[in-house]
C-alpha cells in the first residue's frame, strides 16, 4: 500500500492511526518522512576526542549542515565511536555529558578587561585585547629582563611574567604556545602536569 | 603509561594503587574487567577508601594516605625475602657493596609488622597482596600497576612511583604486555603537554633547558648525550645534539648556525626551576607582574586558596584563555562566603579571552598510553572565541611589530622566530603537526650508501632516526617525529586491525615513540632473543633475517643480535634498569618512608628518633607555609582530595547533565568518626585545616574505616573536589582553601593527598 502524504492525512482523519496502519502492514514509511524527517540523515558524523581523562576515547559529533562554506554547523548529539579500539562506542558519565560541555551556558564568547578596583567585565575588541596584553608583556619584559646574571654570564631570562599551559589543548597549541614562550625568554612556565 | 589501555587484558595481576580508575578513568577500566573476565587475572587494590575500584577487586587492602613507599618496601622485603624475583643482572651478586645487597638491606627493615605500624593496614592483608603480587614473578605471569595522582600528589609522589618501578622491575614486569608501570594522566593531554616540554625547565622531548652554570654549548649538550658506560649497549641519548639542533633549527632557522651554537643564547638559562608553587609564592612576594592562565584554573588547582588569591591581587595584570567561564577569571569578585574578597581592593587588570573546545579545532591529543589521535572540527566555536594558536599568535605578531619598531630588551629570539606560517595570524593545525614531525632542510643522503638519496630538501621526515646535528634538518619535538610523514597524517589512521590478537592495533594513530605501543619491549624477550612467554610474543629476533620482528614495533636496535649483549633500556647509558639511583633523586638513591608534611601521627616510625626525618628532608617549604601548617593536636583527621565518576575537575560543574548527577558539595566520613562527632547522613559540616574551612553535605559510609596506626586510631576524610563559585550546579567551596602549600622534594607536585583537618557540625 502506497500512501502519498496528502492521501495518508486523509486515512489518518478518517480514524485510522498511523500504527495502526503499520500493524496491518501498511507502512508509509515514504510518507512519514515528509511529514518530519530525522535529523540523522541530514547530519554529518565527525570524529573526535573525548577532552576529559586521558583515557583519550573515541567519539562520534553530529552535526546539522555539510559543512560547507555559510552553513551554520549545529552538534546536536555525541556518542561513543564503536570502533575505537579502547572505549569501542561507550562512554563514562562525563563523556556522556559531553553535548553539554559544547552548549554550556558558561562558555565564553567575547574578549573582556576587568579593569582595576573594578566589580564588572568589559566587552573589548580582539584588537583592543591583543594590543594592550602585548604592550603591557614588553613593558614589562623591557624593564625587567635580564641579560646577564651577577657574574657577567648571559643568561636572558624575564621572571617577572609568567605562563600557565592548558592540559586538554592539543599539541599543535602546545607546541606553538611553547615557542612563542620561550622566544620571550620566559622561566615561569609550566602546564597542568606540575600539579 | 609504558603500556597502554587495551593492553591491560593481557594481565594476570593488576595492582591499582595511588589511583581509582573505575571512577577517574572509567573507559580504561573496562580493560581492567576485560582482563578479569577472558585472562581471570586478579585484582589488588589498596586505598585508604573502599572506592568503586575497590568494589570489583578480588583483593582490598586499606592502607593509610602517603604511606605508599613503607607498603611497597614491605612488598619489595617481601620479594626479597622469598626468593620471588625474576631479574638479576649481575651473576655473583656477593659482594657486600654490590647494588643488590644494599637494596636487599635497606628494604629489610620494612617488616610486615612495620608496614603495619606505618599504613595501618593488617599484616594479614599485607601479606595477602604481597603474595598475590609475588604470584607474577614467573614468566608466564605478568602484574601491570595502574597509578595517578593519588601517587604523585604527596611530598614523596617520586619516590613512591620509583618504589612501584623497583616492585615490576623485580618481578621482570617491565616491558611485557599485561604489565608496566602506567601512570593514568589526569586530563586528555597533559601526556602531550608534558611530552612537549611545557614546563620550566624542559623543552621538548624531555629535553632540558642549560642552567645558568653551563656556558659553554659543547659540555652543555655533552652531559645530556652520555655515551654507553658498558661494551655493545646503545645508550640512545648520545643523540641528544641531533634532536638539539633539530628544535633550534626549527624555532629559529637561519638564525640558528654553527657559529652562534645553535642560537644557544636565545635559550633562557636557569638559576632554578620555576615551578608553579615557586611562581606563586614569588607572587605572593609581590615580584611577579603579569601572568597568563591558558586552560587552567589556578585558584581551584593550586594548593592554599587564600595565598593564591593574595597572589593573583598583587599583579598588574593577568591574562585568562578559556572556553569557560573560570573561578581564576573571577577571583577578584566577591562571591558571599565561597570568595570574600573586595572588588575596589584588587588592582589587577584582568583580560578573558574565549577559546574554542575541542569540537570546534582540529589538532591531536596524547593519551595516557601515548598515542597521538588527531581529531577533527566539527562545528564552528560560539561567538568570537578563537583556537589557541590564533591568540598566541595575534599577541606575538603584535609583539614582534613593536620590537621592529621601537626596539627593547635582547629582540633578537622575537624578531627571528620561524614564523613562515601561510597565515601568520592563524598557523594551521597541519602546519604545526608537519613542523614537530621534522623536515629536511637540505638532500639528505643513506649514511651507508652516500650516493643514494633518501630526503629531498623540503620533505617530511619518516622518524627520528634521520635527524641531524649539522643543521640540515629541522625537527620541533623528537619524540613526535614520523607522526605525519610524506605518506600523511599517521595520527589520523583509525584501522582497527589487531592480528596478533593483543590489543596493539599499530595501525590506529600513532604512538611515540616510532610508533611502539609498549616500551621496553626487548625486555619481553629472554637473552637469546625468544619471548618468555609464548602466550604473550611480542618482539623476537629473527636469525635468517638477522633484525627483530614483532606483533610490536621492536624498541630496540632493529639489527643488534642477542650475542653482542645489548640491554633492552636502550636510554641508560649502563643498558639495563636502575635500582640504585646516583645522583637523579633529591632524597638519595634508594626510596624511604617520610610521613606527610601533616601526619596524624607526629613521628616516622623509621625514624622515631630523628625529629629531622618526619617528613621528607629534601622537600622544599616557603618561610610562612611551614607556620601554616597544622598538627593533630588541632586537625587530628588525615585527609585526602579526589574525583567523582561524574565530574571530570572543575569543568563539568558548568555542565548541566553533569550538574544533575552529582549537583552539591559532600564530604565522605566513615561512620566511627561520625558516631564519635554525632554527625549524621546529610548533615551540613565545616571541614577545616589551619588555611581555611569549607562548607559541605556530609556523607556517612561504610567505606571509609578507622585504622590503627603506630597506637593510635588513625579517621580518614574524603573530599571530593568539583565545586566553585561558577557553574551550572550548586555553588561551593574551593576544596584545595583547605590544601598545604608544598610540594614533592623532585618535582614540586603539591601534597593534595595527604593533609590534616578537623570536621564539626556546621
Amino acid at each position: 500500500m502506497q500512501l502519498s502524504r496528502r492521501q495518508f492525512f486523509k486515512v489518518a482523519a478518517g480514524g485510522l492511526t498511523g500504527s495502526s496502519l503499520v500493524a496491518m502492514g501498511f507502512s508509509p514509511t515514504a510518507a512519514l518522512a515528509e511529514v518530519r524527517t530525522f535529523k540523522l540523515a541530514r547530519s554529518t558524523e565527525t570524529r573526535n576526542t573525548c577532552p576529559y581523562c586521558s583515557v583519550g576515547c573515541g567519539i562520534i559529533m553530529y552535526s546539522l549542515g555539510d559543512k560547507a562554506k555559510n552553513a551554520h554547523a549545529e552538534i546536536f548529539h555525541i556518542e561513543g565511536d564503536p570502533d575505537h579500539p579502547v572505549n569501542r562506542g561507550s562512554l563514562c558519565p562525563k563523556g556522556a555529558g559531553l553535548l553539554d560541555f559544547v552548549h554550556s551556558k558558561n562558555r565564553l564568547k567575547y574578549p573582556e578587561v576587568r579593569e582595576p578596583g573594578s566589580k564588572e567585565w568589559k566587552r573589548i575588541s580582539w584588537d583592543e585585547a591583543f594590543t594592550r596584553i602585548a604592550k603591557l608583556v614588553k613593558e614589562d619584559r623591557d624593564a625587567n629582563f635580564i641579560a646577564k646574571n651577577a657574574d657577567g654570564v648571559t643568561v636572558n631570562r624575564w621572571l617577572t611574567t609568567g605562563f600557565l599551559a592548558a592540559s586538554a589543548s592539543s599539541n599543535e597549541a602546545g607546541y606553538i604556545t611553547h615557542k612563542v614562550v620561550r622566544s620571550l625568554g620566559m622561566l615561569a612556565f609550566d602546564n597542568q602536569a606540575r600539579v | 603509561m609504558t603500556n597502554h589501555w587495551s593492553d591491560i587484558k593481557n594481565a594476570d595481576v593488576v595492582l591499582i594503587m595511588g589511583g581509582n580508575a573505575a571512577e577517574a578513568h572509567p573507559c580504561g577500566f573496562k580493560w581492567v574487567t576485560e582482563a578479569k573476565a577472558k585472562n581471570k587475572a586478579r585484582l589488588v587494590v589498596v586505598d585508604p577508601r573502599f572506592t568503586r575500584s575497590a568494589a570489583l577487586a578480588d583483593l582490598y587492602a586499606p592502607i593509610r594516605t602517603g604511606t605508599d613507599i613503607a607498603f611497597l618496601g614491605g612488598v619489595i622485603n617481601y620479594l626479597i625475602a622469598g626468593n620471588k624475583v625474576y631479574v638479576k643482572t649481575d651473576p655473583t651478586l656477593e659482594n657486600p657493596r654490590c647494588v643488590w645487597n644494599l637494596l636487599k638491606a635497606h628494604f629489610a627493615r620494612y617488616t610486615p609488622e612495620m608496614v603495619e605500624k606505618i599504613c595501618g593496614t593488617p599484616k594479614d592483608k599485607f601479606l595477602q597482596v604481597a603474595e598475590m603480587l609475588a604470584s607474577t614473578h614467573t614468566p608466564d605471569r605478568v602484574m601491570t600497576i595502574l597509578y595517578a595522582l593519588g601517587w604523585t600528589q604527596h611530598s614523596t609522589g617520586s619516590q613512591i612511583i620509583r618504589t612501584a618501578a623497583m616492585v615490576q622491575l623485580l618481578l621482570g614486569n617491565i616491558g611485557r604486555a599485561g604489565g608496566g608501570v602506567n601512570a593514568l594522566r589526569g586530563h586528555s593531554n597533559i601526556q602531550g603537554l608534558t611530552d612537549l616540554g611545557l614546563l620550566s625547565n624542559l623543552l621538548p622531548g624531555y629535553m632540558t633547558l642549560p642552567g645558568e652554570k653551563e656556558t659553554d654549548y659543547d659540555a652543555y649538550i655533552a652531559k645530556r648525550a652520555p655515551k654507553p658506560m658498558r661494551p655493545g649497549q646503545l645508550s640512545y641519548w648520545q643523540n641528544y645534539g641531533k634532536f638539539h639542533v633539530s628544535l633550534m633549527k626549527a624555532w629559529y632557522g637561519a638564525a640558528a648556525t654553527k657559529d652562534n651554537n645553535w642560537a644557544f643564547d636565545y635559550l633562557p638559562k636557569l638559576d632554578k626551576t620555576y615551578d608553579v608553587l615557586q611562581v606563586f609564592e614569588l607572587m605572593h612576594q609581590g615580584k611577579m607582574t603579569g601572568y597568563f592562565a591558558q586552560g587552567f584554573n589556578p585558584l581551584n588547582s593550586f594548593p592554599n586558596k587564600a595565598k593564591v588569591s593574595a597572589a593573583l591581587s598583587k599583579l598588574k595584570f593577568l591574562v585568562i584563555m578559556d572556553p569557560l567561564a573560570t573561578e581564576t577569571s573571577e577571583f577578584w569578585q566577591n562571591h558571599g562566603e565561597f570568595n570574600d574578597v573586595d572588588p575596589a581592593k584588587i588592582q589587577t587588570t584582568v583580560f578573558r579571552l574565549p577559546t574554542t573546545c575541542f569540537a570546534e579545532e582540529d589538532g591531536a591529543i596524547v593519551n595516557s598510553g601515548r598515542w597521538l589521535q588527531w581529531h577533527w572540527k566539527g562545528a564552528e566555536p560560539p561567538g568570537e572565541a578563537k583556537t589557541d594558536p590564533e591568540i598566541m599568535a595575534g599577541l606575538f605578531l603584535r609583539l614582534r611589530e613593536m620590537y621592529k619598531k621601537d626596539g627593547g630588551a635582547f629582540p633578537d629570539p622575537i624578531l627571528n622566530l620561524a614564523w613562515a606560517y601561510k597565515r601568520p595570524d592563524e598557523p594551521s593545525p597541519e602546519e604545526l603537526a608537519k613542523e614537530y614531525n621534522g623536515k629536511a632542510l637540505a638532500d639528505q643522503f643513506d649514511a651507508k650508501d652516500p650516493t643514494k638519496l633518501v630526503k629531498k630538501a623540503g620533505e617530511l621526515l619518516d622518524g627520528f632516526a634521520q635527524l641531524k646535528d649539522d643543521g640540515s634538518t629541522a625537527c620541533g619535538c623528537w619524540i613526535f617525529s614520523g607522526a605525519w610523514t610524506e605518506k600523511g597524517n599517521m595520527m589520523a589512521r583509525r584501522d582497527t586491525a589487531d592480528p596478533w590478537h593483543n590489543g596493539q592495533t599499530l595501525g590506529w594513530a600513532f604512538a611515540w615513540p616510532a610508533n611502539r605501543r609498549i616500551l621496553y619491549n626487548r625486555a619481553s624477550a629472554d637473552p637469546s632473543g625468544k619471548p618468555w612467554d609464548a602466550k604473550r610474543k611480542q618482539v623476537w629476533w629473527d636469525a635468517a633475517q638477522s633484525k627483530w620482528l614483532g606483533s610490536d614495533v621492536p624498541d630496540f636496535k632493529a639489527d643488534s643480535a642477542p650475542e653482542d649483549g645489548m640491554g633492552p633500556f636502550i636510554m641508560n647509558p649502563e643498558g639495563v634498569a636502575r635500582f640504585f639511583a646516583r645522583g637523579m633523586m633529591n632524597e638519595g638513591p634508594f626510596p624511604e618512608h617520610y610521613e606527610p608534611f601533616e601526619t596524624p601521627i607526629g613521628t616516622n616510625p623509621m625514624h622515631p628518633n630523628n625529629p629531622k626525618a618526619v617528613s621528607n628532608p629534601a622537600a622544599r617549604v616557603f618561610k610562612g607555609d611551614m607556620e601554616a601548617f597544622g598538627t593533630a593536636k588541632d586537625f587530628p583527621y588525615a585527609a585526602t582530595t579526589y574525583r567523582l565518576t561524574e565530574h571530570f575537575h572543575y569543568w563539568t560543574k558548568h555542565v548541566e547533565s553533569n550538574a544533575i548527577t552529582q549537583p552539591e558539595q559532600f564530604v565522605e566520613i566513615g561512620e566511627a568518626l561520625a558516631a564519635e562527632k554525632g554527625i549524621k547522613a546529610g548533615d551540613k559540616v565545616k571541614v577545616s585545616s589551619n588555611r581555611g574551612y569549607i562548607k559541605a553535605v556530609a556523607v556517612v559510609t561504610k567505606r571509609i574505616k578507622p585504622l590503627q596506626v603506630d597506637g593510635k586510631t588513625v579517621h580518614h576524610v574524603g573530599i571530593p573536589l568539583h565545586w566553585g563559585f561558577k557553574g551550572v550546579a550548586k555553588n561551593g567551596f574551593i576544596t584545595n582553601t583547605l590544601t598545604p602549600f608544598v610540594g614533592d622534594a623532585n618535582t614540586q607536585t603539591p601534597e593534595f593527598k595527604s593533609f590534616l583537618v578537623n570536621v564539626e557540625k556546621a
